[in-house]
């Protein structure tokens, strides 16, 4: 028999130097043996904001369904502060909020009666869930709407209203499955703000999901770029930049040369030019300064008789990490996934 | 499971706040049992004369069928609000909290009863005043409220468990169609099972609808037939538990898919 120090039952002994989110070689296979996940681990450490990076399809909201008991992995495991997210299911609940890729608003009742319901779907009643939903309301400016049924709120609003009712049982982990997707650019910007208060000041580890690299580089402390149901990097958002040599240049060709004939008017600028990749009109390569390279490149380009519309120089972003590591271009890879 | 019965009763309640915001939601429900009811009550007034017809009033005879009807015809919409919930994310909300799938199923069921309540005691009122009476009593009444209301919940259960399967209001609805006309003309409804062909007397003794119709026709006479009453009642309870049981199962297939 062991003796165990007398715990609340409700509250996990979660140390701080322990991951609050764990992942483990997590796998699903849908019928049809179509696999969203090969495999996937990561851990995310208490009060940051962890990005799940990836192009539609990728298996992004996969996981997120897995961590938050709407889906079980078909190998693999993944617990939430020590609990599993499969036979713990009940603890794991209570301990998480989730704001869906779709906002999940009832249209038909208002923004107060959905927080409500919300609230007492955990067990909350009384004065202390009215006096939360008036500070949710407060918070995220919906203390005029509360009144209003969310058919008539804006895109803005109701989404808004989605995080507030993921907040309502006060989490302490929040799954953000693609929060700003279809929102207008003022909206987004808003809730940035809102998503890094929450880690900042609330002190809540925030999991996020997202097919903007602008996004995950914002907000996230921590970034795992998933492809094709694969963690294929990971990494803090300026670590990842830095691992890549140099500035990245683009150029744009008026029209879509040969690929051999590239190559070949490329040849000499062998040791100059890395990781050189071809996308259609596009050109693309790294180097160790951009301001020297460029001008031998549209050189090379020019004897070879192949024009160009446009140039252009940039640091490392995400969008490099990205094609490093999976070999395309992150505005292709994402509109090959949509249509697909 | 006083937790399980609060979250049931808050899922009512938001069912019953969308209604009450929008009530003339019923007057829609009640357009098909109306016309029924006057149409058919016109139309067959001289069939009370057929030897074997028992009724002294036809109009009488057909508002008990006439709401079990309307009961079937309103509760196999229920799964459309699935539908919606579903396509909406509610769905996947609710499942993520740590609300009981019992209270979810049970709270919906509990509106789709008292809906079913509320239309019943209109369409006995609009009978009453096209000139039925119900030589039962209230004892009647309550008892064909209590049968109207099983089997309501029965096919708002199926109707449910057919959304979680099937996902498309357009199926839901198509099913409901396909069920209640057969049902009905298959059960004393319109005409007493004596006047009907041997086969189709064979299927009504198995029909759960006419065990409902049945059990409302006690408003006619002047004593209750409480052995018929007694076992139909448990029919129609037990077909309620399993069309619930079904929707529990439906439940647990959607959760896996998602």
């Amino acid at each position: 028999m062991t003796i165990q120090p007398a715990a609340s039952p409700g509250a996990a002994p979660v140390l701080l130097s322990q991951p609050v989110v764990e992942v483990v070689t997590l796998v699903k296979t849908y019928p049809g043996n179509i696999q969203a996940l090969k495999g996937v681990s990561f851990s995310v450490g208490s009060g940051t904001v962890f990005a799940l990076l990836g192009p539609n399809g990728a298996g992004k909201s996969t996981i997120v369904k897995i961590l938050t008991t709407l889906s079980r992995p078909s190998a693999g495991r993944a617990s939430i502060a020590g609990r599993d997210v499969v036979r713990e299911q009940q603890r794991v609940r209570r301990m998480i909020g989730l704001v869906a890729q779709k906002s999940a608003v009832d249209l038909e009742a208002t923004a107060a009666e959905n927080l409500t319901l919300q609230g007492q779907l955990y067990g909350m009643s009384g004065a202390e869930l009215r006096q939360r939903v008036a500070s949710l309301l407060e918070r995220f400016g919906l203390t005029d709407a509360r009144k209003r049924i969310a058919r008539t709120l804006s895109g803005g609003m109701q989404r808004k209203l989605d995080v507030a009712m993921g907040l309502i049982h006060q989490p302490q982990v929040l799954f953000l499955d693609e929060p700003t997707t279809g929102l207008d650019p003022e909206a987004r910007a808003d809730m940035w703000r809102e998503i890094a208060r929450l880690a900042r000041e609330d002190g809540l580890t925030v999991v996020l999901t997202t097919h903007y690299l602008e996004e995950a580089d914002h907000l996230a402390q921590h970034v795992a770029i998933i492809d094709h149901g694969q963690i294929v990097v990971e990494g803090t958002p300026e670590g990842l930049k830095a691992e890549l040599r140099g500035d990245a240049i683009q150029v744009e060709l008026v029209e879509i040369p040969p690929e051999a004939g590239i190559r070949a008017a490329l040849a000499s600028l062998d040791n100059m030019l890395h990781e050189v990749a071809i996308d259609g009109r596009n050109l693309r390569a790294r180097v160790d300064s951009g301001a020297s390279a460029l001008p031998a490149l549209l050189a090379a380009l020019d004897a070879a008789a192949i024009r160009a519309a446009t140039a252009t120089v940039a640091r490392p972003s995400l969008d490099d990490v990205y094609l490093r590591h999976t070999g395309r271009a992150y505005a292709e890879a994402n509109h090959k996934e949509a249509i697909r | 499971m006083t937790t399980a019965l609060a979250s049931s009763a808050h899922i009512t309640t938001r069912y019953l706040r969308a209604f009450l915001r929008q009530p003339y939601y019923i007057a829609g429900t009640l357009v098909q049992p109306v016309i029924w009811l006057l149409l058919f009550g016109q139309l067959f007034k001289r069939v009370v004369e057929i030897p074997g017809f028992t009724a002294g009033s036809y109009i009488a005879f057909l508002t008990p069928g006439i709401v079990v009807m309307s009961a079937m015809l309103s509760t196999g919409w229920s799964g459309t609000s699935y539908v919606i919930d579903m396509e909406r994310g509610v769905m996947n909300r609710f499942l993520v909290s740590p609300v009981r799938r019992g209270a979810l199923i049970g709270g919906e069921l509990v509106y789709q009863a008292s809906m079913v309540l509320l239309q019943s005691l209109i369409i006995l009122g609009l009978g009453f005043l096209a000139g039925a009476r119900f030589n039962g009593g209230i004892a009647s009444i309550i008892i064909l409220l209590v049968g109207t209301m099983l089997l309501g919940t029965a096919f708002a259960s199926l109707s449910n468990a057919l959304a979680l399967i099937l996902r498309k209001q357009e199926s839901v609805i198509a099913a409901n169609v396909t069920l209640v006309l057969p049902l009905t003309f298959l059960s004393s409804t319109f005409l007493p099972v004596s006047l009907m062909p041997p086969w189709m007397q064979h299927f009504a003794r198995f029909n759960p609808v006419n065990w409902a119709v049945e059990v409302g026709r006690q408003t006619l006479s002047g004593s209750i037939d409480w052995s018929l009453v007694g076992s139909h009642l448990a029919g129609l309870l037990a077909l309620t538990l399993v069309c619930a049981w079904l929707s529990a199962r439906a439940f647990r297939a959607y959760q896996r898919s998602v």
